[in-house]
């Protein structure tokens, strides 16, 4: 089987920071072995030579956010066996999405001077929102080790070993002891996906959600924890609206802490 | 020569190896060269707008999502910019030290990106590193190397290498034991060495023969290569203070760009980033630095774009060599972080990116929440001198076809390592010869 053809690679970029896809380029002692096994056909960030498709695997940067990129992503479906989502932006649709939350022509006029230039959609929506997704990666930005399972995975026809529980069960294999428990500090983690290595909490910080919700978060149960240990509802709805903030359980949970607090 | 009414386009749609979406045109009738654009498309994400109403504690983390590649100059500028607004200065001690050390960091990692895998290529003639592999894996790998130490020395710092997590107004959530610290002396002695021999192999590299002098502004920190603070100085002989960079520096917004146009009110184009630290600064090189640029044949002021890669070179020693230095004199602090108490006031940050000078400037509110943020990154500022490089560039090589005259454009581009990503709030390239 030594003479099957390689497997192509693309790497698509919508509206995000790039961090993600640079965490290809910061696989340093894997690239180029991964290229040895791969081809990567289409990756502009780190190659102008474009190989046209279709391609195996379609890592997807990035969220939705102008008319073009709408037409785009239906483009990069049609010429992907396997979508797969790395990313925050790319699969709840990034910092960016907490326009999805105000008025965007508020936002324009913040900050250009000549808004009728600006063409934008009045939200940041995810990949999912506008074709099927074949897998998604969680995070900002995603874990490297995660993404070259994910390709490994893909290459190999098996499921990603990449597991949705919380961010505690990370702290517990790692010994790092609890901060909300021996310390007081609001942490995310309860509820948060897991995949960073929590990371946080052994920096002494309370986890702030960057990897997303979880399989079945109990958003209101830490609400209202977060609450005893002193966090105003103000705090509250900000620790949901980061970088995950339109993906449903935050959003509702921030809806949720916003409602409580007009209530009482 | 080419006939007057004869019209030329050379254009790039999607610009490659740069950080973000961008594309260039340039137009020329004859040998006239009619227009220049650096198109930034890359679309718009409304940072100082989502930053209004969150807490002030939270702008190092929301703007380090800006760029992928320099979170820690966003987080940097940031915090810089909110512990000015309220009073408190950290400008020595192991807390100060530290910043410096994560600053370092990612230059390492950031410019060993762009030397190796952006920028090399096109002096060698491939499309990408990958490609450049098969015949220089050697040269490859070492690039690879020495990014990999910095980006180790970001983790161990910051706790990742992309938005690191360990960055907070007034210091760091944990500081690092020496012992932790010293696990990186090895590696960066290594990738001190790679940086040398990056400055030596660079000096190697065929450079197109073309000279630009825009005006020259950067950080300067006497007594240090500027990296974390600083007055901002030009050779034209500005010197200010950060908090007076809006008296300066006025941004347009122009229709062909989601990214503002900087221009200095007093003069007009100007230039940030390796180029005009190195000549406003270079006098403060540590010795290895000093050598290496002189080694490579480098002037006290290098006007040739192209040559911005030596330049990289020179700053990765200084980078390694400070590093090291640091780590060397460190003692873990009493405490990772000084309290910062908010006030109502306006504060301004200013730090050295990999790419060129990076400007925050907050108001806020007395129980901290943030009323404005202004946000002016390095590639807004570079772009009207990319658009004149260009302009240079193609006067320069009239006589070339056009699918090589565009890769010399594309090339003279990423001379200035452009980010695009954190311009908008930046890149196509087209030549249109008609």
């Amino acid at each position: 089987m030594t003479a099957a053809r390689r497997q192509t690679l693309a790497v698509w970029k919508f509206s995000s920071c790039d961090g993600c896809q640079l965490s290809l380029l910061d696989c340093e002692d894997e690239l180029l072995s991964l290229a040895d096994r791969l081809e990567i056909a289409y990756f502009l960030e780190a190659d102008r030579a474009v190989v046209e498709g279709p391609y195996d695997i379609s890592l997807v940067e990035g969220s939705i956010t102008t008319a073009h990129d709408l037409e785009r992503i239906q483009e990069v479906r049609r010429a992907s066996r396997a979508l797969i989502t790395i990313g925050a932006c790319a699969t709840a649709g990034g910092i960016q999405a907490l326009r999805n939350f105000g008025d965007v022509t508020d936002f324009t006029s913040i900050v250009y001077a000549s808004p009728e230039y600006i063409s934008t959609l009045s939200t940041s929506t995810p990949i999912s929102a506008h074709v099927p997704v074949d897998f998604e990666l969680n995070g900002c930005p995603i874990n490297k080790r995660q993404l070259l399972e994910v390709i490994a995975a893909h290459l190999l026809g098996r499921r990603p070993r990449v597991r949705a529980h919380s961010v505690c069960v990370e702290c517990k294999r790692r010994g790092t002891v609890c901060v909300t428990v021996a310390h007081g500090t609001p942490c995310l983690g309860p509820v948060t996906h897991a995949g960073c290595g929590a990371i946080c909490p052994a920096y002494d910080r309370g986890c702030y959600g960057c990897y997303g919700p979880m399989e079945t978060p109990n958003t209101g149960a830490l609400s209202a924890s977060m609450a005893q240990l002193g966090c105003q509802e103000r705090d509250i709805v900000r620790v949901y609206r980061t970088f995950n903030a339109d993906s449903e359980q935050f959003r509702d949970a921030g809806l949720a802490s916003e409602r409580g607090g007009r209530g009482s | 020569m080419s006939e007057a009414g004869r019209t030329r386009t050379i254009r790039t749609d999607y610009l490659a190896r740069v950080e973000g979406e961008g594309a260039m045109f340039v137009k020329l009738d004859g040998d006239e060269v009619l227009d220049v654009k650096l198109r930034i498309y890359e679309p718009p994400r409304f940072f100082e707008a989502l930053l209004r109403g969150r807490a002030f504690t939270e702008a190092p983390d929301i703007t380090s999502r800006i760029c992928g590649i320099c979170p820690v100059a966003y987080q940097m500028s940031a915090v810089r910019a909110m512990e000015d607004a309220c009073g408190v200065a950290i400008d020595d001690g192991p807390i100060r030290d530290l910043r410096r050390l994560i600053y370092c960091a990612e230059w390492i990692e950031s410019h060993s990106l762009h030397v190796y895998m952006l920028h090399a290529p096109d002096f060698l003639g491939y499309s990408g590193a990958v490609e450049m592999a098969r015949d220089h894996r050697e040269i490859v790998e070492q690039g690879l190397a020495m990014k990999k130490a910095g980006n180790a020395l970001l983790a161990l710092v910051g706790g990742r290498e992309v938005h690191p997590i360990n960055i907070r107004v007034g210091g760091f959530y944990r500081a690092p034991t020496r012992a932790e610290l010293h696990t990186m002396t090895e590696p960066l002695e290594r990738a001190r060495e790679t940086a040398l021999a990056t400055v030596r192999w660079a000096a190697t590299l065929t450079f197109p023969d073309v000279e630009r002098e825009p005006e020259l502004v950067a950080l300067c920190d006497p007594g240090a290569y500027p990296v974390d603070r600083g007055r901002i100085v030009s050779d034209g002989g500005m010197d200010i203070a950060p908090a007076q960079f809006d008296e300066h520096v006025a941004e347009e917004h122009v229709e062909h760009s989601n990214a503002l146009h900087a221009r200095l009110r007093h003069g007009g184009t100007y230039l940030t980033g390796p180029l005009a630290r190195y000549a406003l600064s270079g006098g403060e090189l540590w010795p290895l630095a000093r050598e290496a640029a002189r080694e490579a044949g480098l002037e006290r002021v290098c006007h040739n774009p192209f040559k911005s890669i030596l330049v990289r070179g020179v700053e990765l020693v200084q980078a390694c060599d400070e590093a090291l230095a640091i780590i060397a004199a460190y003692e873990q602090p009493d405490a990772p972080a000084v309290e910062v108490e908010p006030r109502r006031a306006v504060g301004h940050g200013a730090t050295e990116a990999p790419r060129g000078l990076l400007y925050h400037r907050y108001e806020i509110d007395e129980d901290g929440t943030i009323l404005d943020a202004k946000i002016v990154p390095p590639t807004s500022q570079n772009q009207l001198a990319i658009e004149e490089d260009l302009r240079a560039v193609v006067q320069h090589h009239l006589d070339l076809p056009d699918e090589q005259l565009t890769l010399r454009c594309e090339q003279a581009i990423r001379n200035h390592d452009p980010c695009i990503s954190c311009a908008t709030h930046f890149l196509s390239l087209e030549i249109d010869r008609g």
